[in-house]
């Protein structure tokens, strides 16, 4: 029953983990090397552009993550989730917005833009404050946190469960695109929020900056792995587990299943405020089409992909279809991506109901035949016990 | 747990009525339950048994009726986990474990402690707990496969570790529905013996068809019919009653 710390329980327990932590360290310590440090016509360089995209992808992987904790482990199917990436992501905007100064079109020391533009006299009250780094990283926290709560509070207590919470969550996300989309609102309307300066003085354009934005993304990857790993591997995460296969039955052992919903939810919806925080400054644009159901529903086949209820997996996924939809977007095949993604989506669900995670599995262990596969959502929860 | 002897009754039900679209499910029931009780209920299917339950252990609220546990709490008043909390025990009809976990987890996750997410965020198990869990696999049988996901149990595995799960909550009453529905006899007998030594220390109602197991349990038996109680007594004296061999028996 020792108690070591936790990522040295991790990194000696969990094999995919310690991969994972492998890669993304090689990642930190590689990608901004050959950025910054190799020649630009060496054929070693990685472009700067190509460090903004694997940070996107990265953004995107703590999405995926932020998922998969509540739809792999709780079995609460968020289609909603992309809401609170955006929230996040113009908590993030109106700070960068407010940074610009009078560097604007129009050169209102105060005014963003498009506020000059709608012949805007003064700024709105929700936008005070954001001139200030460290409260608008706390809003970047409140604003996906707080909706996460008070939504959670409300579905779950009154037990709205399965697909009529699906339904509620994507009624949701587009309820505030369509809110967002609002010039009235004070968001940017349809344009949203861009031409970004720069992030604590520091140009948004310069290489540097970007290669901070990546280590940074990176980082709070690892640590939303870390958190997602303690939890699910701690008896409350053997809770969550049990709220998913037996809900019922989880209330009659005296558990309050609308708490753990809630607390899970939270943390979720936080994880995913952060990554679309860390999105806008590399993207450079936060819009409402962030908030478009669509979205949210691709972020639920790049789990199912990775495959559900291992955490890792869903970093795969994510990072996997997004760079195929790189790929394919740009090439003879942009037409049919949407037709090829939902062709994964089926066949995975069909077919692989553990992802590709689930595929690798069953390659790794027919060669090893001593290693005994990972049943999908089960933690490993071993530690406690011997 | 406070000493059972203050208590009249464990649990009593008076006059509760349970109307569902019309069809009365449960008509003027009324039950007393003493402490230490082993109690048998029995009842054609559509009697009111599972809905019993289910007023009981705060799943559906009755339209009229007093429910109380320990002479005074009011159970109606409160949720599931309230209840579950308070010392009320119970077991599905359907054994329901948590198949994706092992049988250890199961009992660990049924262990009698604190409920709150951060309390079970940061828990971990200590020696005292760490043997009760111990003792409760030896108790059902499955010490051999406790690190077995449940999914791999027998249907009677299951059952038993359901039990395990009621028992290792330490409730005072346990509710168990068909405990020995598809057991095989051999199963059934080990599960009439394993409820009687549970009721040493605990008061059990069982909800149970199989004739055999109620005589093995050798307790009080209740039968139940459209929703109100019919005849009450030992097995062979409810056998005897004339209403009771209508209704039920006779069939």
């Amino acid at each position: 029953m020792t108690h070591k710390p936790l990522l040295h329980r991790l990194m000696a327990s969990d094999k995919a983990s310690r991969w994972l932590f492998i890669v993304m360290f090689a990642l930190g310590i590689l990608v901004p090397f050959l950025n910054l440090v190799m020649p630009p016509d060496s054929f070693l360089h990685v472009p700067t552009y190509m460090v903004t995209l694997i940070g996107k992808y990265l953004c995107f992987a703590m999405l995926a993550l932020a998922l998969d904790l509540i739809w792999g482990y709780c079995g609460i199917l968020s289609l909603g989730h992309g809401a609170f990436f955006a929230l996040g992501g113009y908590a993030m905007g109106m700070y960068l917005m407010r940074q610009i100064g009078d560097r604007g079109v129009y050169g209102n020391p105060v005014l963003p833009d498009f506020m000059v533009f709608l012949n805007w006299q003064e700024l709105p009250w929700y936008w005070y404050g954001f001139d200030n780094f460290a409260f608008a990283m706390l809003m970047v926290l409140l604003a996906p946190g707080i909706l996460a709560f008070v939504f959670g509070w409300l579905a779950f207590r009154s037990r709205v469960t399965g697909v009529y919470l699906s339904i509620i969550t994507q009624a949701l996300t587009y309820a505030l695109m369509l809110a967002f989309f609002r010039n009235d609102m004070g968001f940017g309307g349809n344009n949203g929020l861009t031409d970004f300066k720069d992030i604590l003085g520091f140009d948004l354009q310069s290489d540097m900056t970007r290669n901070v934005l990546f280590v940074l993304t990176l980082l709070f990857l690892a640590g939303s792995y870390l958190l997602c790993y303690y939890i699910t591997r701690s008896k409350a995460g053997r809770v969550l587990v049990s709220i998913r296969d037996a809900e019922s039955r989880t209330r009659f052992i005296g558990y309050r299943v609308e708490h753990y919903k809630l607390f899970v939810f939270v943390v979720s919806a936080l994880i995913a405020g952060i990554a679309g925080a860390l999105y806008v400054p590399q993207i450079g644009i936060i819009n409402p089409s962030e908030f478009n159901p669509l979205n949210s529903i691709e972020i639920v086949i790049w789990v199912a992909i990775g495959g559900r209820g291992t955490l890792y997996g869903a970093i795969l996924g994510a990072v996997l279809v997004n760079y195929a939809k790189t790929t394919f977007t740009s090439g003879i095949f942009a037409e049919y991506w949407l037709f090829l993604l939902g062709a994964l989506f089926v066949i995975t669900t069909i077919y692989l109901p553990r992802g590709v995670i689930g595929i690798l599995d069953g390659y790794l262990s027919r060669r090893k035949p001593s290693s005994t596969a990972i049943v999908t959502g089960s933690p490993a929860g071993g530690e406690v016990k011997s | 747990m406070i000493s059972p002897q203050k208590v009249q009754s464990i649990l009593y039900l008076n006059g509760v009525n349970k109307t569902f679209d019309g069809f009365k499910a449960i008509n003027n029931l009324s039950l007393d339950i003493r402490p230490g009780e082993l109690r048998a209920i029995i009842g054609p299917n559509g009697a009111g048994k599972s809905t019993m339950m289910d007023i009981i252990t705060g799943k559906t609220k009755p339209d009229v009726g007093e429910v109380k546990f320990r002479d005074t709490v009011d159970l109606t008043k409160y949720d599931e986990a309230e209840i579950a909390n308070m010392g009320i025990g119970r077991k599905f009809q359907k054994p329901t474990v948590i198949e994706s976990l092992t049988v250890w987890d199961n009992l660990e996750l049924a262990l009698a402690g604190n409920r709150s997410v951060f309390q079970t965020l940061f828990f971990k198990l200590d020696k005292k707990q760490y043997d009760r869990v111990e003792e409760i696999l030896l108790l059902i049988g499955l010490e051999e496969r406790r690190h077995e996901l449940s999914r791999n149990l027998s249907h009677g595995q299951k059952q038993w570790l359901e039990i395990g799960m009621l028992i290792i909550q330490d409730p005072e009453l346990l509710l168990v529905d068909e405990p020995a529905a598809g057991m095989t006899d051999y199963e059934t007998m080990e599960t009439a013996k394993l409820l009687k030594s549970i009721s040493e220390n605990h008061s059990v109602i069982v909800v149970e068809h199989d004739m055999d197991f109620i005589r093995a349990l050798d307790t009080k038996v209740t039968v139940l019919h459209e929703g109100s109680v019919l005849a009450e007594g030992t097995l062979d004296v409810v056998s005897n009653n004339p209403r009771v061999i209508e209704v039920y028996l006779g069939r």
